[in-house]
């Protein structure tokens, strides 16, 4: 099936190619294509995914303890991501039903690190310069090397803010990028004093900065509401995981889904059975797949995930200051659903708020320092393991055999979920400022920052491999023959 | 934290580096912005140019260029000999850049059986689902390589990803106008 815009109804030579490529400002590997007549009405825009790399068939074979470390390399700016979704569902293969108290909580404290790390880097270094200089701004000073020259307090403050997420996942995890600390059943280190000490001395410094970026992105959509609630927007489903109780919970808990005018879809799902809710859709311009909700179809059936998602689909948010936010930002929206595609950025900052006070309130925990770490049980078959990764919903789901080696691996990574959504952004923008107007290259940054919105991780939504009907040889620098792609 | 500082004043003009990710994760970028602070004085010494950090979108004349990631479709070989052309200095950086790193594990499998399996036989796929095959979308190579199998490579920085502290140490020698070296502890294979 197909979307508007998605395919020029008449394909042809006089429609005009203009490619955004590649995509800049996100991680990952993207590019946008733009098909235009010649009063320059847009009749096509797609962003494609060009990167493959096959993880889910080379994880097969390997035995299952590897796992947590090799996925990781999926993505290097949320590793702990895939380190704890990848334990978790190795969790149920060993049986281990119930992790040790200090176990789950070093888990969390690794995983809140992450998600203060990943939001500051998003919002700070990578959308900031759109939102404070302007879509349309000078391509030379919108990066955050132009940000620190302008504003270097909020410069300076983001990349603080990312530096004390890193050193708690260097704590946690025994590196700050691609640690090891996680196993299947529990963890295989605790908090020793001086790190807890270390940790704390920052972290109400960290919980202030916080609460200043929440304002300064709320200010933002106060400021311009014609800009900030229309730009991009378009109405569709949100889906994420809550506590069980339906408080913001981003380590563990049940699947719940909302439709666009926020009655509940489904709720208090187990993500084992996550497949029998969602199957993904290939299309042939893009190597990253559409899910949606089986019973929905695909037209009716996609979603949204991430920060947007999450902060509306939960009831509450158990930290303090940041659910002070949540309803501040619930009655900006007029109590209805907000829709608007740079909602994301005002709801990440409510998450690294509350992911900042959630820091705060483990290291006061004394399990930290526990030396119960891991645990086992009866050996199962199959597990699935989910976590609220930055960007959203991520499943992580495997089959182990007797031998201990993996024969099944399928996952779908929080990117991927919001594949139709990006998709959807991206042609509402062109609608909405390219169509019929002479392309430039601000205009073309507009597609770009309804892309950065969703913070897409293109590098680990891509772990699968295309084919292609041309042949290419690659010669190395002597001109020998070195490969030859694949070919049909 | 690596005891390498820079001098403010040295050298008259700023040096511009270019930084690309392959076949890779981003986590050699990750490990980059993991100097933390001290990224506000190396923007005194350096300005950059194509980067997934910046708006660039093809390589000027650098005189640093930075390749994470290998190279595993026409795409990468393309950008890759761009940064060759461009740049005075070309790092491989990262085990991925250096010798395929994880993402090689896939050069023991034939590249027709996975996309089978992804793309038409994998769990909860919708009916009917084939392999992608849009012309938008580069021509992938059977294996993955190490970039210095494509072109001349001028340092390696090995790790799954080098430190910040060994970028750092890399980048204020070789700002400084001498051969890097790594120092104890900031050498590492993972
Ligand atoms: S070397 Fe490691 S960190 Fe760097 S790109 Fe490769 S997998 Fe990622």
């Amino acid at each position: 099936m197909s979307f508007e815009l998605e395919t020029a109804a008449v394909a042809g030579e006089n429609l005009r190619r203009v490619a955004i490529d590649p995509v800049s400002r996100v991680e990952g590997h993207g590019k946008v294509t733009i098909l235009l007549d010649e009063h320059n009405k847009v009749h096509q825009v797609r962003l494609h995914i060009v990167e493959f790399r096959g993880f889910e068939r080379f994880i097969q074979g390997r035995p299952y303890w590897e796992v947590p470390v090799m996925v990781q390399r999926l993505c290097g700016i949320c590793p702990v991501s895939h380190h704890l979704a990848a334990s978790k569902a190795l969790d149920v293969i060993v049986g281990a039903d119930r992790l040790t108290p200090t176990a789950e909580k070093m888990r969390r404290l690794m995983h809140y690190g992450q998600i203060l790390q990943s939001h500051a880097l998003h919002f700070f270094h990578l959308s900031s310069p759109d939102l404070l200089f302007g879509f349309d701004s000078e391509v030379s000073r919108r990066n955050i090397v132009g940000v620190a020259e302008k504003y270097p307090d909020i410069a300076r403050r983001g990349i603080l803010l990312r530096k004390y997420g890193q050193e708690v996942i260097r704590h946690t995890a025994g590196k700050r990028v691609h640690g090891t600390g996680s196993v299947p059943g529990g963890v295989n280190k605790s908090l020793t004093a001086a790190e807890r000490a270390e940790l704390l001395k920052d972290v109400y410094q960290m919980i202030a900065w916080s609460r200043d970026a929440v304002k300064i992105i709320k200010e933002l959509h106060e400021q311009n509401p014609a800009l900030y609630d229309r730009f991009g927007t378009f109405p569709s489903n949100f889906m994420g995981m809550v506590a069980p109780d339906g408080s913001l919970d981003l380590y563990h808990g049940v699947l719940r889904a909302k439709d666009a005018a926020g009655n509940i879809l489904f709720d208090h799902v187990d993500y084992q059975t996550y497949d029998t809710l969602i199957t993904e859709e290939v299309k042939p311009w893009s190597y990253m797949k559409f899910p949606y909700f089986t019973s929905m179809g695909p037209e009716q059936g996609w979603y949204r995930v991430g920060p947007l998602a999450r902060v509306q689909n939960c009831d509450s948010i158990p930290t303090p200051f940041a659910e002070h936010e949540r309803r501040e930002f619930v009655a900006y929206a007029g109590g209805k659903p907000m829709h608007a595609t740079l909602g994301y950025h005002w709801a990440r900052m409510i998450e690294m708020l509350f992911a900042a006070e959630t820091i705060k309130e483990l290291l006061h925990d004394d399990a930290l320092a526990g030396s119960d770490l891991v645990v086992a049980g009866e050996r199962r078959h199959e597990g699935v393991g989910v976590i609220e990764a930055p960007r959203g919903t991520l499943f992580h789901h495997y089959q182990v055999g007797d031998d201990d080696l993996v024969t099944m691996a399928n996952l779908i990574v929080s990117t991927t979920n919001n594949n139709q959504a990006m998709n959807s952004a991206v042609r509402e923008v062109a609608k909405q400022y390219l169509d019929g107007k002479e392309i430039t290259e601000g205009l073309l940054n507009h597609i770009e920052v309804a892309i950065r919105a969703y913070d897409p991780c293109l590098s680990c939504a891509t772990h699968a491999l295309g084919k292609m009907p041309l042949e290419v040889t690659l010669l190395d620098a002597g001109g020998r023959m070195l490969d030859r792609k694949y070919k049909s | 934290m690596s005891s390498e500082t820079l001098d403010a004043g040295m050298t008259p003009r700023k040096l511009k580096v270019a930084t690309v990710s392959l076949a890779g994760c981003f986590g050699c970028h990750m490990s980059f912005l993991d100097i933390d602070e001290r990224i506000l004085p190396l923007l005194e010494r350096v300005e950059f140019d194509r980067s997934p950090i910046t708006d660039i979108k093809h390589c000027g004349p650098c005189d640093i260029g930075l390749i994470e990631g290998g190279v595993c479709n026409a795409e990468n070989v393309h950008v890759l000999r761009e940064f060759r052309a461009n740049c005075k200095v070309l790092i491989a950086l990262g085990a991925c850049a250096v010798n395929g790193g994880l993402p090689a594990q896939r050069n023991h499998l034939e590249l027709a059986d996975i996309l089978q399996q992804v793309y038409r036989t994998g769990h909860g796929l919708a009916e009917g689902s084939q392999i992608p095959n849009d012309p938008e979308l580069p021509l992938p190579l059977n294996q993955v390589h190490a970039v210095h199998e494509v072109v001349r490579i001028d340092y390696f920085l090995p790790g799954c990803p080098p430190s910040g502290d060994a970028i750092w140490a890399f980048l204020t020698q070789l700002i400084k106008g001498r051969a890097p070296t790594l120092g104890h502890g900031l050498l590492q294979y993972d």
